[in-house]
């Protein structure tokens, strides 16, 4: 059975494949998904409100610095790795770029029976957290509409700023 | 007297593309098969770790006049061995129907649909969307994994590409591929109340036919398929139950502990374990599956992986009873003395 502990390649740069109770903070955010989407929502509408001082400022300006702060909060509370399509609320607030095959639409079917990951034993798998997340959210449902393929020419990049620039019509969804 | 095969699933040629049927996706036999209402068989093909086309050719025909696919695993387990695309290339020579298996694992969205066109000219009529097994359980741990898009992406590429004409990206295609769309589920791993909106996803997202993981526990089958029937999904797509003979209760106990996604029950270990040939009662035990899977409202059919028992298939089908007669496609079955037959008859 593999060992958790080597580096794969394929883990980005400051990730580490997670080693038993590394992930405790993304699994508190599962279990309070309600409260976190709450909390979305009311920063969502707060952001999209700012719209207007946001595009004075000039969204390449803001980039950056919000990115930067992006990465750290989400990268503590869902081991976030900056897809910069952000589907949170679609997946019961697991992140599922954490997935080892990158599934942004469910489980894999190499799930262990404990409902461990197939591909690192010590970490529970993130869609069947998802799930769990999911049911406990107002908008749970959106669990089950199909994800077009993630778009990797937006990693690193903001989708806080995605997000207001795609409700107020600056960028095609 | 023997049964004919569907004149349907016969052309003059075997070799030969088979007449075009109004409503369906693709021309091959796999797709007219189920759209009949019968009960269909496939069976996983081991692909050889050669170059050579007999090997391949050796394993299909062990097959033949007793499934209506044959699956060509791409690197499963993620272990190398021949391609998929280039087995389905040459079993569609011989006139078998072959069922190209794309794992996400291995190719990028620009790969996959190169893929797509080739094996479509190739006149491979159907396709298994899989994410695949990760790299670490293979024989190149050290792989770098591909992933660039998941299994239900994969379906809704390549339906876009056969109804929508077009690329991923928005370019035109000129002609097509006309395949019909499989997906693989799982129902015997956790999150269990998920499997049935996963397979409501992979539906949505374009899979037309489901083979499931290995099925062992039939407990595990029957409420996964209530749910699946309360939903209605039954009837929006065929669903295969996987199956497969244990070799013995050694074979059983290595499986269920690494092979990804493999659920065996203690009860089928303990009746292995006790009795007197253990090959013979893993046949049986796989006969009795079938013979179960046939009476489950919903299931359209079986797919049957006997990895590295693939000789006692026909024998584990015709066993089973559950083709009632009806005689998948083979080979010396051309029109002409199918002609001869009925006149006899």
């Amino acid at each position: 059975m593999s060992e958790a502990s080597t580096p794969s390649a394929f883990e980005p740069r400051g990730k580490r494949p997670p080693a038993k109770g590394s992930f405790r903070l993304r699994l508190w955010s599962i279990d309070h998904a309600a409260a976190l989407e709450r909390f979305y929502d009311a920063f969502e509408a707060a952001l999209i409100a700012l719209a207007p001082v946001l595009k004075r400022i000039g969204y390449n300006r803001l980039e950056r610095p919000v990115a930067f702060v992006e990465r750290h909060v989400k990268g503590a509370l869902f081991d976030c790795r900056m897809c910069g399509d952000c589907v949170l609320s679609s997946t019961g607030m697991s992140c599922p770029m954490n997935c080892p095959k990158a599934l942004r639409n469910g489980p894999c079917g190499g799930v262990r029976a404990d409902g461990g990951c197939e591909v690192y034993p010590d970490m529970p798998c993130v869609w069947v957290k998802a799930f769990e997340g999911s049911l406990r959210m107002r908008q749970g449902a959106r669990i089950a509409t199909p994800l077009a393929p993630v778009n990797h020419a937006l990693k690193g990049s903001s989708s806080w700023l995605r997000l207001v620039r795609r409700r107020t019509g600056l960028e095609a969804a | 007297m023997e049964l004919a095969p569907h004149p349907h699933d016969i052309s003059h040629d075997p070799s030969a593309p088979l007449i075009d049927l109004p409503g369906h996706s693709s021309r091959g036999r796999l797709e007219r098969v189920l759209r009949r209402g019968e009960f269909a068989i496939t069976a996983e093909l081991n692909p050889p770790d050669s170059a050579n086309p007999e090997d391949v050719y050796e394993r299909a025909h062990i097959f033949e006049g007793w499934v209506d696919g044959i699956n060509a695993t791409d690197g499963s387990g993620a272990h190398c061995h021949m391609s998929s695309v280039a087995i389905c290339a040459l079993l569609t020579r011989v006139g078998y129907s072959p069922i190209l298996q794309i794992s996400c694992r291995d190719y990028n969205r620009i790969a996959i649909q190169g893929n797509v066109l080739g094996a479509a000219a190739l006149q491979v009529g159907n396709i298994l969307c899989l994410t695949g097994d990760g790299v670490q359980c293979g024989d190149h741990p050290e792989a770098k994994p591909v992933f660039d898009v998941d299994s239900i992406g994969l379906l809704g590429i390549i339906r876009t590409m056969r109804d929508g004409g077009t690329f991923l990206s928005g370019r035109k295609i000129s002609t097509p591929p006309r395949v019909f769309l499989g997906a693989a589920e799982n129902p015997f791993a956790p999150p269990y109340d998920f499997r049935p909106l996963r397979l409501a996803k992979k539906i949505a997202a374009g899979a037309q036919f489901i083979q499931t993981q290995y099925c062992f526990d039939v407990a595990l089958m029957r409420n996964f398929m209530t749910k699946v029937r309360d939903m209605g999904l039954d009837k929006r797509c065929f669903i295969l139950a996987g199956v497969g003979p244990l070799a013995s209760a050694k074979t059983a106990r290595w499986m269920r502990a690494n092979v990804a996604g493999v659920h065996i029950p203690d009860a089928i270990v303990t009746r292995l374990e006790g009795a007197k040939d253990q090959k013979s009662e893993g046949k049986r035990i796989c006969i009795e599956m079938i013979q179960q899977m046939r009476e489950m409202k919903g299931v359209s059919g079986v797919h049957v992986m006997a990895y590295r028992q693939e000789q006692y298939v026909s024998e584990i089908v015709h066993e089973s009873g559950v083709l009632k007669g009806r005689a998948p496609w083979r080979r010396d079955f051309t029109p002409r003395m199918q002609a001869v037959e009925t006149l006899q008859a």
